[in-house]
């Protein structure tokens, strides 16, 4: 079991991919926030993706985290995509109103054919 | 009646630790893998809303979980001695958060009324909060 959260991030044309792993709980939501926000402010990105493939656990913790990441793509008027969502968390965008707004797509090559970046 | 009590520190990383608690101590009843998921979640928006909100984040003040099951009704409380909650009513309404500048989505007491059969909360302004999150789990 994976307690602490790494995430990858990667940019491709102007989408900044950011792939957490292990539990988007409250303490791990902290860092990946901070992380993506400073990857995204050094680059020229407009949108953003989260790749939810390799993550186990997500509260509502995460749901702010989406939500406030959501807010910096729209700075730049862009887009926030989220891929590879278990059924778990589905529901908790279900919940949340979140999929009202945010884009929900089954992987990441999908998100990226949609947003205009390679993977 | 097997029941077990933990207290913790009001620490941001012991959240995850009441999470593998509850899903040690619940084990045993098997549980569908959506039941041990949603109990998961139920119980680490709880443990978090005594950290931030009870707490404000002063992790030398404790929070205690206490688990218990009769038959297949598994029965959770958690409880801070923390601010209290003034208005139980608008706490429960859906993204109502104090929090925003922590970009707290405000869902926290949703999430557990979606994936619990029962939630109750008793709180007193100044003298803390205890939440009980009651799970009926189906026969296997």
């Amino acid at each position: 079991m994976k307690l602490q959260s790494e995430t990858k991030i990667s940019v491709s044309g102007r989408v900044l991919t950011a792939a957490p792993s292990g539990e988007l709980d409250y303490h791990q939501a902290e860092r990946i926030r901070t992380q993506i926000d400073s990857a995204f402010e050094k680059s020229s990105c407009r949108h953003i993706l989260i790749n939810m493939s390799n993550v186990s656990f997500m509260d509502s913790s995460g749901i702010g985290m989406i939500i406030g990441r959501y807010k910096k793509a729209e700075t730049r008027g862009g887009r926030l995509v989220v891929s590879n969502m278990s059924d778990v968390t589905s529901r908790l965008f279900e919940i949340s109103g979140l999929s009202k707004i945010v884009t929900r797509v089954d992987s990441a090559k999908t998100a990226m054919d949609m947003l205009g970046g390679t993977t | 009646m097997n029941k077990i009590k933990l207290e913790m520190n009001a620490s941001p990383e012991n959240v995850s630790m009441a999470r593998v608690v509850v899903a040690a101590y619940i084990a045993p009843l098997d549980p569908s893998v959506e039941e041990l998921m949603e109990i998961k979640t139920a119980v680490s928006e709880a443990v978090t809303n005594a950290i931030i909100h009870g707490y404000g984040e002063n992790s030398v003040e404790t929070v205690a979980m206490e688990i218990s099951a009769e038959e297949r009704v598994v029965t959770i409380n958690i409880t801070d001695r923390g601010v209290g909650i003034e208005n139980i009513e608008s706490a429960r309404e859906p993204l109502f958060t104090t929090k925003p500048e922590m970009e707290r989505s405000g869902l926290g007491f949703t999430v557990m009324e979606e994936f619990m059969t029962k939630v109750e909360i008793e709180s007193h302004p100044g003298e803390g909060t205890t939440v009980t999150l009651v799970k009926e789990l189906g026969e296997r």
